[in-house]
This record gives C-alpha cells, structure tokens and sequence, in this order.
C-alpha cells in the first residue's frame, strides 16, 4: 500500500499493539504529528521531553508491553537521554522515536540538529538513524523485536524529516531477520542437573531474586519452587514484589539498606541461587567478601552478566521462562526433602529476623516516613502501583511496603534517577487506568518534573502524589551527616516551596498532613478523591534510612538503628 | 596478555564507533585494531589486539556480542594462526649508515619503496615481534617516522 513515511510509522505502532504513545511535537516531527492528528492516535502530551520517556517507562514497568515516546530533533532527543539511560539499566523495553534533522541537513551542525545515534549508543540495546523510507518497516519491526525480546531494553529511532513525508509501498514484515542478534531462551538442561546435585548437598542454601523475574513475568513459578523447596529467598530492589514481601520465607531486601535477617543470611549461605540478579555494588557491599563461604548459581539471560561481577561456579543462561519452570519441576521429581533439609537454616534466618526487625522510633509530634508507608499498605491492601522517585524514601518503601504482585513497585534502580517518580507514575496509570497508583516522593525529587503535575491535570490522571517533605535532600545529607562531619554541603533546601499550592497552581489537589493523628484521616480523603492529590508530608528532617552497610564494609557490617 | 580477537561486523557506518564506544566506556585496553571489508562486502572483519587477563577477555568478548552489529567473535589467541601486520619506516641515513641499513633491510625482508638524500623509506611485514625487532634495530640510525597497520589474522587450514 502507497502511504508516507508518517502513516507507515503509525501503521507499524498499530501491528505492534501499541495502544499509546508518549511525547512532544516539534519542527522535525511536525509531519509525524500531523499524521497522529489524522489518525487521531491515543497520545499523551507531556510538559518536558525527559516527563514523556519516564512515563513511556513507567508504563513499560507496569504492564509489561513495550514503552513509546515520540520527540523532536536536538533537544528534544537530548532531553531523552536521562530517561533512556534510566531504562536501559533496569532493562525496561522502550522504543524512542526522535525527529533528525533533514537528510541534506545531516552533519553541518543545522538547527536543532544533534547526533542521538552516538549520544545514546552506550545507553541503548541498539539504534537506528533512518535516511531512506523503505528502511522504515523493517527497521520499526527490529527495533520492537529488540527492545522486547532477550533481555529487554531501550531501542531509539532517529528518522530524518524528509522521511516522514516521502512515500513508500508499505508492507510490514512478518518476521526479523538479524545475522546478529539471537536472543538466547532455551539453555543448557544439564546445568539445571547440576544446579539439583548443589541443592541437595547444600545446609544453608539461599535464593536470591533480582529484576529479572518481575520482568520475565516469573513470579508464579518462583512462588512454587519456594514453596515446594522451602528455600529461603532474599531479593533485589528490583526484586520486590515477585515473591510476596509477607511470604514467611522472603526474608527481603540485601545490600546497602537490606534487612539484618537478608545481610546475615546471604553472609553465611553455602549455595547461593541468584535468579534475574546482576550482583550490584548495592547489593555486594564489599564485593571479595561478598558470600565468601558459598557456592555461586546463576541464572541469567545475558551471558555477559555471568562472572561480570561475582565468579559463578554454575552458571545456567536463558530465559527465566524456561530455566525456573525446568528448574522446579527438577525439584519436584527429585523427590527429595527439600524443607527436611533448610529446617535448621531457616530457623536460624527467622532467629536473626526477630533479633532486629526492622523498627523505627515513634512519636506523636512528628509524622515518621515510615509510618505512612505502612498506612498506605494498611489502607491500601498492599494493592496498588508503587512508584518511588530516588533517595531515603525510595529505601524506606523496600523496606517496609509489603509488596504483594510482581510489577507493583516501579522505581528507577540502577540508575538512581531523581525526577523519574512523577512522569513514571503517570505513565504507569496510563497502562493501568483501574489501579491505584500512588507515588512516594522527596521535596528534592518532586521539583525535578515537577511540570507534569500539569500533564496529570490535564489527562486527569488520579495519581496520589505522597512529598515526603524533610526541607533537605534526605540521602545526601544522610551520607554528609554518617560520613561528611555532618558538613551540609547544599544538601539544605530553602524550603519556600509551597507544595500544596503549586498543586493547585497546576489543577491538582493539594493537601498536607500536619500532624500524625492526622495521617489516617488526611489519608483515606486522599484515596477518596477521583483525581490527582498532591500531598505534603513534612518528615523530620535528620531521620536515617537504617541499618546500613557503610561503603566498603562487608554485608554484615551493618550499622543498626530503630527503637 | 595480549589476546587477538577476531570480530565479523556489519559493514555499516558507524559500526566502528559502537565497537570502539564499547572498549572505551568498559574500559577495555585496544592494543591495535584494524578494520576492512570481508570477502562479503556486507560483512567487516576486525583484528583487534586487546590486552588483560582471560575474565577481561571473557567479557569483552560477551559485551561484543551484545552488540546487534556483531556477528561473531573468535579468540584467536591459543590457535594456529597467521599473523601479519605491516609497518612502513622512514630511517635517517648518510653515506657511512646507508649500505649498513640497507643490508639490515635485506636481512628483516623489507623493501625500500622510497629513497631520498639522507633518508629511506622501508615497507616491511611479519608478525608484530619482527616489526618491534626491525624498529629497535633502525632506531640508533635515527627513525624519523613509523607507520603499523595494527595486526590481521587468520586461522591456519586444518587440513
């Protein structure tokens, strides 16, 4: 069929079931936006570049479909590169899709030209700069396949302005066809076999969940084998959520800020079974110590995450679909007693659990960060989306939301992203219109997208926009507080800000607790309001995030706090 | 060590700075690379000598693969292979040097390809230890300029 290079693009959005698109129009896209106004394609309209490619990811987190954004050439590509950095080391599927300048513009430094090819080539599974029409199907069907398949990614399309108009005879391709690209699934049955001789010989194995399982969709199947096994399991940030944080055998979170139970277990674990992790430094703390007395499993899609960072002695490479199923089914006809065999370790584990939970300290002046989050599980169920922007709270969320469903914690973990929480918690309720979705918030990080209070007004997007609000940046000043001297360098914010105000400056609600009785109450209005609230919550300010593992100390080297 | 890696690439534009873009930001040492079209003009071969220990080397070959550009990566490092690389050295000579020189030329088999009152030029091929040792050796009469290729290579046939 005889169509412009525009249509085809929306034609190929269509076969890949995208059923919405994030972005902002401008010169060299002009042509593309013309041909969504005539589709009258569903597009959300964001306030700043960066605030459409967070939401396309938040979007991608919660329902498991790939993430799209549209935007103009130069800075509009430009101000995608936080996001698609933020996407790419979380592994989240996003296809960008930017305007180039005009082919015969190319390299002679034109108006709102810039080289996102080269700008985003560390930070994407892969790119394309399109200068020919009929390149377009085949390259919109690559760069989907890529995103999605294999470990996922962020894919960008940089299309030059020409090619939005010239014409071409569409037809989509069926399949792909990469001579370089082969995502591995299936792996090697044998080393499941092995993986079975280490868990029978094991008395203090451990299974150690990452990122990988929320997005290979893997909860089900983790949550039989742990329950067949009898297995301890700690988890990642990205974790959280695929084993329900209240399961009695989830001991939660590792690392920096892991419970005393998870750093205690994962020091004196014989077999660890990493599935879906990377071993971040966040999570290793010292990394030579790191489980020094055990053997290493891990299960992986990425070969190369494999002995990147701890040595594995058996490693098993593949899709979590068909590793942890093989892998449980292992077990079950193995018939061996499993939970006979991790009686005594896990009694040990729920030993160190119960010598120090996590705690905090209360008091009625001062509404503790803690004590919201447990509120909002409280009224909440623990059903709802979750979304953290970065720093003390997004710890204090690990920590203490008890997580029920995979996919319902969206939180930018390896990258450490400031200003994702807002864009990507739009996002999220895009995709998930029926869900609650609820963001927690520093007063540090709600200013860096602060704009897209206005995109949530304007598409009526019910967020509930939780600021926890200390007047400091929470995490800095923590750090200059336990390792500066106490020296506040910059980390103070002048705190003239008026939250509730600038909410409703922009058409959302705003409320603030002042008060700890008040938190229920301000609370349940809050849920009861169909639209988007904007809540200040003011924390005290010098509250840590505790225990932590100073930097350069082993796991159980923690530093403990609470009541 | 130095490993030789030899990498099939697309044969496209910017193919080259996703591969060298890679060994940059991983902070991989590229000891020479040199890179040209295959007997399949869509398809490149690069050589390239990297140093560090087999986990480097594991995953620097890993890291490449994820590249969508990259077809396949062979460590050549422990097969039988052919070596070359080619070096192209301008030496200062005089007339009590200049017979000396071009007799050291005949002895490495390299060729003067250029000739001029008080210098010469001299192409020379082999395996990067012979061109080290032909440098050292004209260095004392005064190496005015030194061009290598980087090392290529190929398997040796099996039969």
């Amino acid at each position: 069929m005889i169509m412009a290079g525009a249509e085809a693009i929306i034609e190929s959005l269509k076969k890949e079931d995208v059923e919405v698109v994030f972005g902002y129009p401008g010169g060299a896209v002009l042509t593309l936006y013309d041909a969504l106004y005539k589709a009258n394609y569903n597009h959300v309209l964001t306030k700043h570049e960066q605030g459409a490619v967070h939401a396309a990811d938040g979007y991608a987190r919660a329902t498991g479909k790939v993430g799209v954004c549209i935007v103009t050439s130069g800075p509009g590509a430009t101000n995608l590169v936080t996001g698609i950095a933020t996407a790419y080391m979380d592994s989240i599927p996003l296809v960008a899709i930017t305007g180039q300048v005009a082919v015969s513009l190319i390299g002679r430094d034109s108006f709102q030209e810039a080289d996102i090819c080269g700008i985003t080539t560390p930070v994407t599974k892969h790119n394309y700069l399109v200068k020919k029409v009929e390149e377009l199907p085949r390259i919109m069907k690559e760069a989907f396949y890529i995103a999605r398949t294999g470990r996922p990614g962020p894919v960008v399309i940089d299309i030059a302005k020409d090619v939005f108009a010239a014409t071409l005879d569409y037809q989509y391709p069926e399949t792909v066809r990469l001579r370089g690209y082969h995502p591995l699934f299936e792996g090697e049955p044998k080393a499941i076999n092995q993986v079975i001789e280490e868990m029978k010989v094991a008395k203090k194995p451990l299974i150690f969940i990452g990122g990988g399982v929320n997005l290979a969709d893997s909860a089900q199947v983790l949550r039989d084998l742990v329950n067949h096994t009898g297995f301890p399991v700690i988890t990642t940030l990205m974790g959280l959520g695929s084993l329900p944080s209240d399961h009695p055998l989830n001991f939660g979170m590792v690392g920096m800020h892991g419970t005393y139970a998870a750093n205690m277990a994962t020091t004196e674990c014989d077999l660890l079974l990493g599935i879906g992790v990377r071993f971040d430094d966040r999570v290793t703390g010292l990394i030579n110590d790191f489980v020094s007395k055990a053997k290493v499993v891990h299960f992986d899609i990425d070969p190369a995450e494999i002995n990147k960072n701890v040595l594995a002695e058996i490693r098993v490479v593949g899709d979590l679909r068909w590793s942890l199923p093989s892998l449980h089914q292992s077990t079950v006809s193995a018939k061996f007693d499993w939970k006979g065999q991790v009686e005594l370790w896990v009694e040990k584990i729920l030993k160190w659990q119960k010598e120090k939970p996590m705690t905090y300290e209360q008091n009625s002046e001062e509404i503790m960060p803690q004590s919201v989050i447990l509120k909002v599980n409280e009224l909440t169920k623990g059903e709802a989306i979750i979304v953290t922007d970065v720093g003390q709270h997004q710890m204090w969320i690990a920590q203490y939301f008890s997580f029920k469903e995979p996919r319902s914690l969206l939180t930018s973990g390896g990258l450490g992203t400031m200003g994702y929480g807002l864009p990507a918690a739009l996002g999220a309720q895009t995709g998930c219109p029926h869900k609650n979705v609820f963001l927690f918030v520093g007063d540090g990080g709600i200013m860096m997208n602060c704009q897209e209070l206005a995109t949530a007004a304007n598409y009526n997007l019910p967020v509930k926009i939780l600021i926890f609000n200390n007047q400091v940046l929470g995490m800095v000043a923590q750090w200059q507080r336990m390792f500066y001297g106490g020296r506040y360098s910059h980390s103070r914010l002048k705190g003239h800000t008026d939250f509730v105000k600038l909410a409703e400056a922009m058409g959302v609600t705003g409320m603030r607790i002042s008060k700890p009785s008040e938190l229920e109450e301000i609370l349940k209005a809050v849920i009861a309001v169909p639209g988007p609230v904007v809540v200040d919550i003011p924390i005290p300010e010098t509250e840590n995030v505790l225990p932590m593992v100073p930097p350069g100390a082993r796991l159980d080297q923690m530093v403990m706090g609470g009541g | 060590m130095l490993h030789t890696l030899a990498v099939l690439v697309e044969n496209h534009p910017g193919v080259l700075m996703r591969v060298v873009g890679l060994f940059a930001r991983r902070a991989y040492n590229i000891d020479s690379l040199s890179v040209c079209q295959t007997e399949n003009p869509s398809i490149s071969r690069m050589t390239i000598v990297v140093s560090g220990d087999d986990s480097i080397i594991e995953q620097v070959s890993k890291q490449l693969y994820k590249l969508v550009v990259v077809h396949k990566v062979t460590d050549l490092t422990n097969e039988p292979i052919i070596d070359r690389e080619l070096a192209l050295v301008r030496v200062r000579v005089n007339a009590e040097s200049r017979l000396e020189v071009l007799h050291t030329v005949n002895v490495f088999r390299g060729r003067v390809v250029d000739m001029g009152r008080s210098n010469i030029t001299v192409e020379i091929t082999g395996d990067g230890q012979k061109i080290d040792a032909f440098v050292r050796t004209m260095r004392p009469y005064g190496l005015l300029e030194l061009v290598r290729t980087g090392t290529i290579a190929v398997m040796r046939s099996d039969g």
